[in-house]
């Protein structure tokens, strides 16, 4: 047995052996992180859901349940869709570029059936609900009020398009969610209707 | 003074059950060396009461919160009841859940008080930079104990002030929607969330937090307590080693930390018995009606000991298309503080003995820390909206341009010794 210590094998075996040692407390470590995401039954409660709109009167607003987020479904009237027209300027993303929809959902209806408006009832900024406020010149929101959402929380305005206006601390529109329409009677909430269409 | 040395029995010294105990396990030793005949300096205020009470109110919240899990059912559809069956049902119940949700903001009084000492008297300058630096990390874990738990009663501000947090995380750039989704293991908050808060709250994070405050209480005693003076008692030592201007903390600071924590212990028993919501800043109102992920409430506002922050988060408007900006401004004023030692250029430590610019400059953080508070109670209306701006921006001048200010603002002589007078 040599009298010296050999000091680049005893600092490459322990170099060996952290190494080894992080490499598998890494992989322990996954099942536990992995643990944290959505387990199976809350996947799948997270499945689309089916909605009956047959009885919904224009210029009614209609609530659903969906992944635990409040789905609006807002069949809305020729007025209301007058009511889009012209604020473009006034709005902070009127074409919906930065925001978040489906592809068939980009435009100033924000609908593949510009009747029927289906956004989550979730403000972009903070997750609060935006209250209906569809009248023209709302006593609160003032004259040139041209109908819309209002966030109670931190004040934002969104159209009846859920597009947002300018200078609103919700930095994009309402979020449209995918959405099939079934038929005539029935919307499919949670997936696209790429396919079905 | 003399006769102090005299007294205590030394390590090993001791006969009888201690001294076989003593063989075995350094009880005597420990004891000595945190607190026993440890030197702390004759000159602390009351102040410097406010560290033993924070340890006092943990010890207050993990036992009533050991009682209260006895009861509690972490369920999304028993939570809500299983509150108002401790408040009715359960004998003492409501003391035992007052004392927590008291104590909840009790801690935050004592630990802002605190913090707000090692700013007055410069406790977190050479060599207490690490004892500055757990002390951070206890108030961080501190805000995590008390967001996690905020979540367990199932009420309505519960539900959406943790829909509000845990939409920050979903801000960040990339990872942020899916992360959001890991925290709340569910596509919302729901019995999943509130089932993994449960255990964050009562075992996770408490584990964590008396380990830090063990590092706390090692690294204080390791470099020696500050005082209202800031110079450094361990310059001055007598023949045996021992500072002449410290004393031993027990039995003098014993009873001194006695006389703090009873009259803590009046005022926390009024809150407790008299006014337990306070008004709605401890207890919210509409915390009262079970959690409702149809409706929110409509004003959502943290407690109180997180709404300088939270107007800090509203004072930054979105621009190009996100607004994680807030969260970040919300997340630098909580970090800032980590650098605190070494922003702080002053020659002097102590208020005592600094210059105008400082002390005017620390009134006014306070001043402006108060009114954030208030607006973050508010909503997201004038004038809070500028005051929040402007809150924001004295906030970061205040820690930013420290190492200027600090640096030319005048400064008197410190004294060799602290400043004594007997009574």
């Amino acid at each position: 047995m040599s009298e010296q210590v050999d000091r680049g094998r005893r600092q490459l075996l322990t170099a060996a052996t952290l190494l080894t040692g992080a490499v598998g407390a890494g992989f322990a470590a996954v099942p536990f992180l992995a643990s944290w995401k959505p387990s199976a039954r809350a996947r799948a409660l997270g499945a689309p859901v089916e909605i009956d709109i047959s009885k919904l009167e224009p210029g009614a607003l209609m609530k659903v349940e969906w992944r635990g987020q409040p789905v609006w479904v807002l069949r809305r009237s020729p007025e209301m869709l007058q009511q889009l027209e012209g604020l473009d300027d006034r709005l902070a993303d009127p074409g919906s570029q930065s925001s978040i929809q489906p592809e068939y959902a980009r435009n100033p209806a924000r609908a593949a059936n510009p009747e029927f408006l289906v956004v989550l009832g979730v403000c972009t900024h903070l997750g609060c609900a935006p209250i209906e406020r569809f009248r023209r010149g709302d006593a609160e929101l003032g004259a040139d009020w041209p109908g819309g959402f209002y966030c109670p929380c931190h004040g934002s305005k969104f159209d009846l398009s859920g597009r947002v206006f300018r200078a609103m601390p919700a930095p994009t529109n309402l979020t449209v969610p995918p959405h099939t329409f079934l038929d005539d009677n029935r919307i499919l909430v949670g997936e696209d209707q790429a396919r079905a269409a | 003074m003399m006769a102090k040395n005299a007294s205590a029995p030394a390590a090993g010294e001791a006969g009888g059950l201690l001294g076989w105990i003593d063989a075995r396990f350094p009880l005597t030793r420990m004891w000595n060396e945190q607190w026993g005949q440890y030197y702390a300096p004759k000159n602390l205020n009351n102040w410097y009461l406010f560290g033993s009470l924070s340890l006092f109110v943990m010890v207050i919240q993990i036992v009533s919160g050991i009682f209260l899990t006895m009861s509690y059912k972490p369920s999304a559809t028993e939570a809500f009841g299983s509150v108002e069956y401790i408040m009715r049902d359960v004998e003492w119940g409501w003391l035992l859940r007052y004392i927590h949700s008291t104590g909840a903001s009790a801690f935050f009084v004592v630990v802002y008080l605190h913090m707000f000492r090692a700013m007055l008297y410069g406790s977190y300058r050479k060599p207490r930079e690490l004892l500055w630096i757990f002390g951070m990390l206890i108030y961080l874990v501190l805000m995590g104990i008390a967001f996690f738990g905020y979540l367990l009663p199932w009420g309505n501000m519960s539900y959406w002030g943790a829909q509000v947090i845990v939409s920050l995380f979903g801000t960040l750039p990339w990872i942020g929607p899916d992360l959001a989704e890991w925290i709340r293991g569910d596509f919302f908050i729901s019995d999943i969330t509130l089932n993994r808060f449960f255990a964050l709250h009562v075992i996770a994070l408490p584990l964590v937090l008396v380990f830090l405050v063990v590092a706390h209480l090692l690294a204080l005693h390791e470099v020696g307590s500050d005082n209202p003076d800031g110079v450094e008692i361990k310059k001055n030592k007598d023949a045996s080693g021992n500072p002449v201007d410290g004393i031993w903390s027990h039995p003098y600071y014993s009873v001194k930390d006695l006389m703090g924590l009873s009259a803590f212990l009046v005022l926390f028993a009024a809150v407790i018995f008299f006014a337990p919501t306070m008004g709605g800043l401890f207890l919210e109102a509409p915390n009262f009606e079970q959690a409702n992920p149809m409706q929110t409430p409509e004003h959502i506002a943290p407690v109180w000991y997180f709404t300088p922050f939270y107007a800090m988060l509203r004072a930054v408007p979105a621009f190009f298309g996100t607004q994680v900006w807030g969260v970040l401004v919300m997340g630098a004023a909580v970090m800032i503080l980590f650098f605190l030692p070494w922003l702080d250029r002053s020659p002097v430590k102590s208020i005592r003995y600094r210059g105008p610019i400082y002390k005017i400059a620390l009134a006014l953080f306070v001043v402006w820390f108060v009114i954030l508070g208030y607006c973050g109670l508010k909503p997201a209306a004038e004038p809070y909206k500028t005051l929040s701006v402007i809150g924001t921006i004295y906030y970061f001048a205040f820690f930013l341009l420290m190492p200027w200010y600090s640096r030319i603002d005048s400064h008197k002589p410190e004294p060799e010794r602290v400043t004594y007078h007997a009574h």
